[in-house]
């Protein structure tokens, strides 16, 4: 069975998604990334979906769990690089990803974690750095 | 259905022996259905022309329209469906130009009754109706180009994308929105999202005359699916009317930033991005 990589880049977890989605590799794909959030400790989710040609009712639910299932964990989950034809046929579907933060491009989307975390942890650490306490050098 | 050798032969004494009455009668039926929307001489000239090329043909040995000897008599014809087309000849008044020459046939066979059989006429016809056909598939070939071009271009004029600030795009519309330009102003502004990378997109509809449901329906497919792809949608130059016809048909914007200009939604779009430039100005600065 196909298994999607996650890799971790700083404080995120970069799932970029290169294959047609079974429900196996589905399946597979949510425990993993718990698994990973848990054990890294990890509070950004990106997940690529520039490679998939077809998002439908099936991948748009999987998406909708991952990102409860991060946020369950404390992690945000931004869905990155959907293509204009995608965007399209999910529009003409009447299917909007709920709950899930899009972002134009891997790079957009670790910004608007890293704003997001920053605003966080202003609120809880007043010592903390002023400006993207998370973000890389 | 091609001609026997020998019929094609006979066809060809008739035409050069008899060039005179044919050409003249030819162009008397042509001159008749056009009715003076072609000089006179113009017309000699392309009845001619025909004429040569088909004797050519023949006398090659040509048995068929299909045939490689009637090479340049399909160019002839083909040319001259062109441009009749072109210039907004009616397809008949474009195919009478070649009928007319089994008009020319008959009246000759009929005065000279040694000039060929009833059995030669079918078959001159039908080499005739094979070239009328063929004149007919050109010129609706050359008016079929024609419209995709125009629609084409139509297009093409009327949905520019303008980048207005690093990582904000415009797109004016001007013009009624259609479902077919409301699909190709949707894909251009998402593609130009991703080429350009820009979280912003601002659409003005300054240019619009009138927003029913269906445009207003096209205008927040594309809002919508711009979101989904990560970038957030601007509406901008609502005008005073336009914003009375959307409140009377009671279309829902939700929560989609709409602004009465476009500057005011280019102003909108950089307060909300300041943070990012706000961060970048000190870097620079040291």
């Amino acid at each position: 069975m196909e298994r999607v990589p996650i890799l971790k880049i700083g404080d995120i977890l970069l799932v970029s998604i290169q294959v047609d989605m079974s429900d196996q590799t589905a399946v597979a794909l949510q425990e993993d990334l718990a698994e990973r959030i848990v054990a890294t400790g990890c509070h950004g989710v990106i997940i690529d979906i520039t490679a998939l040609d077809i998002v439908d009712s099936f991948v748009g639910r999987m998406l909708s769990t991952i990102a409860s299932i991060s946020r369950v964990l404390d992690a945000e989950t931004v869905v990155v690089g959907m293509r204009p034809a995608v965007a399209i046929t999910l529009v003409e579907l009447g299917l909007s990803l709920n709950g899930i933060r899009t972002a134009l491009n891997v790079e957009r989307g670790m910004e608007l974690i890293a704003a997001g975390r920053g605003h966080d942890e202003d609120d809880w650490f007043d010592d903390g750095p002023d400006t993207e306490p998370t973000a890389s050098p | 259905m091609a001609l026997s050798t020998d019929e094609s032969g006979r066809l060809a004494d008739l035409l050069t022996s008899r060039t005179e009455a044919i050409t003249q009668r030819w162009t008397e039926v042509v001159a008749g259905q056009l009715r003076g929307r072609l000089s006179q001489a113009e017309l000699v000239r392309q009845v001619q022309e025909l004429h040569r090329a088909l004797v050519d043909a023949l006398g090659k040995g040509a048995v068929d329209l299909a045939a490689e000897e009637a090479a340049e008599l399909r160019a002839v014809l083909a040319e001259l469906s062109r441009r009749q087309a072109r210039q907004g000849f009616s397809a008949t008044e474009t195919a009478t130009g070649v009928f007319a020459l089994k008009d020319a046939l008959l009246g000759v066979m009929e005065a000279d009754q040694t000039a060929g059989t009833l059995r030669d006429y079918v078959a001159f016809s039908a080499l005739v109706d094979q070239m009328s056909l063929f004149t007919f598939e050109s010129y609706v070939r050359t008016r079929e180009s024609l419209i995709a071009d125009q629609a084409e271009q139509l297009l093409e004029l009327s949905t520019p994308v303008v980048k207005l600030w690093e990582g904000v795009v415009a797109v004016p519309l001007v013009g009624t929105l259609d479902s077919a330009r409301a699909q190709v102003v949707m894909e251009r502004l998402l593609q130009t999202l991703v080429d350009t990378s820009s979280p912003y997109a601002i659409i003005d509809i300054t240019g619009v005359p009138a927003v029913d449901t269906q445009v207003a329906q096209h205008i927040l497919k594309t809002v919508v699916a711009a979101r989904l792809m990560g970038a957030d949608c601007i509406i901008s130059g609502i005008r005073p009317q336009i914003a009375q016809t959307i409140v009377a048909l009671g279309i829902e914007f939700g929560d989609i930033a709409t602004k009465a200009s476009l500057a005011d939604a280019l102003r909108h779009v950089l307060r909300h991005g300041g943070v990012e430039t706000s961060r970048r100005q000190p870097r620079r600065e040291l």
